[in-house]
């Protein structure tokens, strides 16, 4: 099934859902959309039988620093088994305001991975039966996966990080 | 383990419920998680887990290391079959770099995987016989791990977290030493498997405890985005290297085992046949390596000869341009899966043609199927819940990254 | 003849021998070790390998491995501890009775490795008192032997009264371990 195909049937039963649409570097079909829209359309690609998208295979998050009022966006990766073909659905939003609405509702396997998202990027999914963090501890107030924070445990002390190649703010200093 | 009943808090109809915490250190559960259950007697009604406790953010590390800094880090997520998680991450930046990999590296790409294949399904295999009180198979097939260990020393110098491959193909070409091995281990091999298939496959006791342990239907598995054997055994022929083969998947015949009721049985049995075909694929791969180079010729990613380095100008050149990794690479997004040894491994690489990853996402098999533990064991007794554990082959490296 | 392990000094005669109490007593405790295996990852397979029958880890005495603190000798802290995984370390240490020793097996547990994140702890002896540290990514099994032989040297020759005086006051007191 051709990229076309799924644009024309998407066309044809959601008008005006899609805002860009284009093969990504490895031909995968990019479908991006808002985050308004977002469950319709995939509730659509994964029910329609022509477009039988029914595997979520992934989703995760992506954070644009620069891009001011698209700074979170969040990729869902659909794969339809029975004539192999592979799709990305991408959501803009800002951090401002992260709210997005749950995809458990149409998959029971975005559970957790939007759980994931949620504890490294901060992203509110709106609906989620059990939003908390699960990969981090429990307590941690920020969200360490945004391009702000950095790598290294700020509070460690047996590491100088001169020699670490890099610049020696944070971190201990022996002299 | 701690029982505690609350007397309080009656859920149910039944009567009282005693809150049973699984872990995190408990020698039943391979690998660090938490599961609290609500217990009656000793059937399960509910079970909350509890992960993370070996996160050791891979995705954050991957976005300030060079592309091959990378692959050891991917060595570490699925330890037990690490060389399925190199080359995976290799194909990526090759599928990123558009560098075609010569046939003869191919072939030895995929012996490579199918042995870390075999490597993973005998320690799953040989744990849910432990956990059902076998403790002779797992230490027969340890020694079985130990020679295919032995080969991996040989073409990388590592045993366990192999770092093996470069991005463009091998390090170097199977020495002397390692045909030698290889065809030992082709020759013996097959019958040690058979030996560990006559102690469990039909043992009344084995069959009496997996048979109807944690099962799952297809419908419910495809929802909660199984893949791999835990997904072949409900009866869904989803293997990667059929539907997108890649590294030469499709020049070789292979049949892709499937199970009926996706239970305990079916998953060990499942696992049982892939090892065979592996041992199929090995013996076809090896007897029909063709010649040639054993890398892509690329040499803006991978390393130039030692000797050229220290006498010829370019090779110097691309030597540094390498190591401090001022590459050129294409700015873009890709995403490549392989069949690791748990299911779909996929990575989403999206470079804006700087020298490390702007994002690099693990599509880790082991997190997605973990979910549908709970919903697997509601119902069943504790050592059941334990057998369904284990036979999911739950590895905490790739649960958590 | 065989031996089986070395005799320590002292006089013997017809039918006795007659060494110092720690001598005996630590000759006893070194060959009959009972480790607890706290495994998180990859270096917890090549400890697997470690007690398979290739590098067989119970000619050193250690064929029962103990899952309960409450039993256990040696705590043998295998692979990365995250932050959230600390206090449950501490805890099963605590648990442990004396005389009791840990050997971290792996760079993560000696020093977090090569994860420098926020995630994980740079090392065990953040929290715990260690008294062995067998580096290596993971250590190939005759290098854990190796640690295992130097935690049977330091069994073997440690003072009776060593957990009681004031320098093993002052190790406990340096971790919050009253």
């Amino acid at each position: 099934m051709d990229n076309e195909t799924v644009l024309a049937r998407i066309e044809q039963q959601q008008p005006g859902a899609v805002l860009h649409a284009g093969p990504g570097y490895d031909g995968i079909l990019n479908v991006e959309t808002t985050r308004d829209k977002v469950i319709e359309l995939l509730r659509l690609l994964r029910d329609d039988e022509t477009l039988n998208f029914h595997f979520l295979t992934t989703l995760n998050a992506i954070h644009y620093p620069e891009e001011t009022g698209r700074e979170l966006c969040i990729v869902y990766h659909l794969h339809n088994w029975p004539q192999n073909s592979r799709m990305r659905v991408k959501i803009y939003f800002p951090i401002a305001d992260p709210h997005v609405p749950t995809a458990t509702v149409l998959w029971p396997t975005a559970n957790w991975m939007e759980r994931q998202e949620y504890d490294f990027f901060g992203v509110l999914f709106d609906g989620h039966p059990d939003l908390r963090r699960i990969l981090n501890v429990d307590d941690m107030e920020v969200f360490p996966m945004r391009k702000e924070y950095r790598l290294e445990d700020a509070t460690r002390t047996d590491k100088d990080d001169r020699f670490f190649g890099r610049d020696g703010n944070v971190g201990q200093k022996f002299d | 383990m701690q029982v505690q009943p609350f007397p309080s808090q009656v859920d149910s109809l039944h009567g009282e419920l005693a809150t049973l915490n699984l872990g995190p250190t408990h020698p039943a559960t391979h690998g660090i998680f938490q599961n609290v259950l609500k217990m009656d007697g000793e059937k399960i009604v509910s079970a909350e887990p509890t992960i993370g406790y070996i996160h050791r953010a891979f995705e954050k590390i991957a976005e300030r290391r060079p592309f091959y800094q990378i692959t050891p880090l991917t060595d570490r997520m699925n330890y037990c079959s690490s060389p399925i998680n190199n080359m995976g991450w290799h194909m990526t930046v090759e599928k990123l770099a558009g560098i075609e990999v010569p046939k003869r590296a191919q072939y030895m790409r995929i012996i490579l995987m199918e042995l870390a294949r075999i490597t993973d399904h005998l320690v799953c295999n040989s744990v849910i016989g432990v956990d059902t009180g076998a403790l002779t198979g797992f230490t027969y097939v340890f020694q079985e791990r130990e020679r295919i260990y032995d080969m991996y020393e040989e073409v990388s110098g590592a045993r366990l977290t192999t770092n093996i491959g470069r991005i463009g193909g091998m390090e170097r070409d199977f020495t002397p030493a390692f045909h030698k091995k290889l065809k030992d281990f082709l020759k013996t091999f097959p019958a040690k498997l058979e030996e560990f298939g006559r102690l469990l496959e039909r043992n009344r006791i084995f069959m009496d405890r997996c048979i109807g342990a944690g099962p799952i239907s297809a419908e419910r598995a495809m929802a909660y985005g199984f893949t791999g054997p835990n997904l072949r055994a409900t009866g869904v022929d989803y293997d990667v290297r059929v539907m997108e083969p890649y590294s030469a998947y499709n020049d070789f015949d292979f049949i892709v085992p499937i199970g009926e009721n996706g239970d305990t049985y079916d998953r060990f049995m499942v696992r049982q046949e892939e090892m065979r075909q592996s041992i199929r694929l090995i013996n076809d791969a090896y007897n029909n390596l063709p010649e040639g180079p054993y890398h892509a010729d690329v040499p803006d990613y991978y390393l130039p000869d030692k000797p050229d380095v220290y006498t010829k100008m370019e090779a110097l050149i691309y030597h540094f341009k390498v190591v401090m990794g001022e590459v050129p690479i294409p700015v873009g997004e890709v995403y490549h899966a392989v069949e690791g040894g748990n299911g779909e491994l996929g990575f989403y690489l999206i470079s804006d043609g700087g020298r490390t990853p702007y994002r690099l996402h693990f599509r880790r098999p082991c997190f997605i199927f973990y979910q549908a533990y709970p919903e697997m064991i509601k119902g069943l007794m504790l050592s059941d819940a334990i057998l369904t554990m284990s036979s999911m082959n739950v590895i905490a490296g790739e649960l958590d990254a | 003849m065989a031996n089986i392990a070395e005799m320590p000094d002292g006089m013997g005669g017809e039918g006795f021998f007659a060494t110092s109490l720690g001598k005996a007593v630590g000759l006893a405790r070194a060959n009959s070790i009972w480790p607890l295996p706290f495994a998180t990852s990859c270096c917890g397979i090549e400890f697997m390998a470690t007690m398979g029958a290739n590098y067989d880890l119970s000619r050193f005495g250690m064929e029962r491995l103990s899952f309960s603190p409450r039993q256990a000798d040696l705590l043998m802290v295998m692979g990365t501890i995250a932050k959230k995984m600390g206090p449950v370390l501490r805890d099963v240490y605590l648990q442990m009775a004396e005389p009791k020793w840990v050997i971290a097996v792996g760079a993560c547990a000696s020093s977090g490795g090569i994860f420098d994140t926020y995630s994980v702890l740079q090392g065990i002896d953040k929290i715990i008192p260690v008294d062995v540290y067998v580096p290596g990514c993971p250590p190939r099994p005759e290098q854990i032997i190796d640690g295992i032989m130097k935690i049977q040297e330091l069994v073997k020759n440690e003072p009776l009264r060593r957990r009681n005086s004031p320098e093993y006051q002052h190790l406990m007191e340096k971790y919050h371990i009253v």
